[in-house]
């Protein structure tokens, strides 16, 4: 990908932020690591010169000028501590003892101390930097010591000169490392707006590439995927649908059509007038009902009546149910059994869930031969409940199961029984509002339908 | 009895004013809310339709005036919308049935007579009867011509809800709404089936039959 692209990355602007917080952070260590040093060895540098001119001064004390003079020159010739620098003048400035030759001319910082440039007569002729601390005797005499400070500016060179190379190191690495990170990420971010890009281009069947990490981004993807999964069936469904209309819609409004087209021929006869009257308001009734239970489907699909849930009772549910279609399946010579194992209590629409399971049931007595049984129940499996019904009518083949929840799906083998292809369409609907799985077996012979509630209390 | 209808479609109000007035029911319409209102307000009218979705003042908000206006008139709303919380909403503002359209007029017919029978007798009664058909409701026993009737409890509160409509024509919707509080149609003829059954129970072997089928519309019972 291109340098500029990867610039731009809000990866990479994050790794420069990172880079940023992380230098200063280390850029706050060195400081520290150099006050702890130079810093500390300039104090104990300090130190030093203040406590030799105490001492200095009571060997003043004690001695008078002859015995300061005799330790200064000692002091001055010796090799040891080559570093110090000493010197003792009258009140006019005179030198008197001492290895420097003149009071420096200076100005002194507001605390007395001195800073000035000393010739040093070496190898090369250098010039020291060196720092002193006046200091005025009894009777007028002016004492100076202090200290060579090039060694130890040097050092103070070489740490600070390691410390910045430390930091510029640290940047350096952490530059290349936000931009490696950034470069992974930056390619799968890249591989998925480039499927993205194609599927919004038209082709559906492509998905989002994973790596099989298990990371954020492989989450990513394979939710996505998902998301693609269930567009795609919602398309076919929709594609299915408008094939289905052509069928099922069509058929009804074309016999109304042609009923009110035989009434308008002028038909003497009051009775058959009638008869075409009332087929074509039956005609009519069915269209509205399909048309009222498609728009139900929508809005419970919408997903909207999750807010207006309540708890339901499931076992008085399915007992009402049953007590709702005893009588027809008695009359049709089935054998209706009910079978509640245990109470359980969920959060739910009583109204969608009494309509879902009568549709079922409506299946269960329209498919059953006479003789047949029906079973109405309710159990639980692994804690969560189950409602189950069976039937031993034709079943459904297993290729099926999986396309009959689609709207206006028939059977070839029923599409002459009445009903408009969505009464296991709105039982979907229904289950999926209330994340319920449903599952379809044989029941050897027939169907047994199970749906599964979520096994945690609050059925969400 | 004197009806006001307030719908603003020219077609359906056509429809409901000339059924209506056939019933023999004097009928006035109102095309509008704010109208429609006055008219409510001004003039005594024993039963009111309404459509929910109305120009200048919505069908809901007028019947909440109306009724913070204490006028109690029984009042029948009308929508397109039919889910089970718009039915309860038109009946949280103060509406007494709820008809969702299309729907046919013999059901309209059928709610209308519930609703003024309603407003009219609200004693709390023991005993209901109709012909020699004998409903005891503390009891919850049943005789007809002295004999005693076994019924199921479901049974029973069809029996009841028909006694309490006695004469009146009662609807599948009416008592799959009211008897099982089911508010959706099941595709197969669940109902005429407990009909049939509590009408073997307490027609059969006596001489006159009282619960009877009224084709294209649902059921009366009546010793007529």
């Amino acid at each position: 990908m291109s340098q500029r692209h990867l610039l731009k990355s809000s990866t990479f602007r994050l790794a420069l932020v990172y880079m940023g917080l992380f230098g200063s952070s280390v850029l706050f260590l060195l400081g520290f690591i150099y006050w702890s040093t130079a810093a500390y060895m300039a104090h104990q540098a300090d130190e030093t010169i203040q406590a030799e001119i105490a001492g200095l001064a009571e060997r003043y004390r004690s001695d008078g000028l002859t015995g300061l003079s005799s330790v200064l020159a000692r002091r001055s010739t010796s090799r040891v501590g080559g570093n110090a620098l000493y010197l003792l003048t009258d009140e006019f400035g005179t030198p008197l003892v001492g290895n420097l030759d003149r009071w420096p001319p200076v100005t002194p910082e507001p605390n007395g101390w001195l800073n000035f440039s000393l010739e040093h007569a070496g190898p090369r002729d250098e010039i020291h930097p060196a720092r002193a601390q006046p200091f005025v005797l009894e009777g007028g005499y002016r004492l100076l010591v202090g200290l060579d400070m090039q060694e130890l500016q040097q050092t103070e060179r070489r740490i600070v000169t390691a410390l910045i190379w430390g930091l510029a190191i640290t940047l350096l690495l952490a530059l290349a490392g936000g931009t490696l990170m950034s470069r992974s990420m930056v390619r799968r971010i890249e591989s998925i707006n480039q499927t993205s890009s194609r599927i919004i281009h038209g082709d559906l069947s492509r998905r989002i590439p994973t790596e099989d990490s298990d990371d954020d981004f492989d989450h990513l993807a394979a939710n996505l995927n998902r998301m693609l999964d269930r567009i795609q069936a919602l398309m076919e469904d929709v594609r299915r649908v408008s094939d289905n209309i052509a069928h099922d819609l069509k058929t009804p409004l074309t016999r109304l059509r042609n009923s009110l087209e035989l009434l308008g021929a002028a038909h003497e006869d009051p009775e058959e007038r009638q008869q075409l009257v009332e087929g074509a308001l039956g005609e009519a009734d069915g269209l509205l009902a399909t048309f009222n239970a498609l728009l139900r489907i929508a809005r419970i699909e919408s997903g909207a009546r999750r807010e207006e849930f309540r708890p339901v009772d499931l076992a008085g549910l399915v007992r009402d149910v049953f007590e709702l279609y005893q009588p027809l399946a008695e009359e049709k010579g089935q054998r209706l059994i009910l079978d509640v194992r245990v109470n359980a209590q969920i959060q739910g629409d009583r109204s969608l869930l009494s309509q879902a399971l009568a549709n079922l049931l409506d299946n269960a007595v329209k498919y059953t031969p006479a003789g047949g049984e029906i079973g109405l129940g309710l159990r639980t499996e692994d804690q969560a409940p189950v409602i189950v019904v069976s039937d031993s009518g034709p079943g459904i083949p297993e290729p099926e199961r999986g396309k009959v929840f689609t709207r206006f799906y028939r059977l070839e083998t029923s599409r002459s029984t009445p009903g408009n292809g969505l009464g296991l369409s709105l039982v979907a609907a229904v289950a999926e509002l209330h994340r319920v799985h449903i599952a379809l077996d044989d029941n050897r012979p027939g169907l047994v339908v199970r749906l599964l509630f979520s096994p945690n209390i609050n059925n969400l | 009895m004197r009806i006001l209808i307030i719908e603003d479609d020219d077609n359906t109000a056509s429809y409901l004013l000339k059924g209506l007035t056939e019933s023999g029911h004097t009928v006035d319409r109102s095309a509008d809310g704010k109208d429609g209102l006055f008219m409510a307000l001004e003039d005594d009218y024993d039963l009111i339709i309404v459509d929910r979705m109305l120009p200048v003042l919505d069908g809901l908000s007028l019947i909440r005036s109306l009724r913070a206006a204490n006028r109690k008139m029984p009042a029948l709303i009308l929508s397109a919308l039919g889910e089970v919380d718009d039915r309860v909403e038109g009946l949280q503002a103060g509406g007494d049935d709820y008809l969702v359209k299309p729907f046919a007029f013999a059901e309209l017919l059928a709610r209308i007579e519930a609703l003024t029978r309603r407003s009219d007798a609200q004693s709390p009664e023991t005993m209901l009867r109709v012909g020699d058909l004998e409903v005891n409701l503390l009891s919850r026993t049943v005789r007809r011509a002295g004999q005693p009737i076994e019924l199921q409890p479901r049974e029973f509160r069809l029996l009841e809800y028909l006694m309490r409509h006695a004469d009146q024509v009662v609807t599948r919707t009416m008592l799959l709404e009211n008897v099982w509080d089911y508010h959706f149609d099941p595709q197969t003829n669940v109902i005429d089936v407990h009909i049939s059954r509590l009408r073997t129970k307490i027609d059969k072997g006596f001489e006159q039959p009282l619960l009877h089928t009224v084709r294209g519309a649902g059921y009366r019972l009546s010793p007529n």
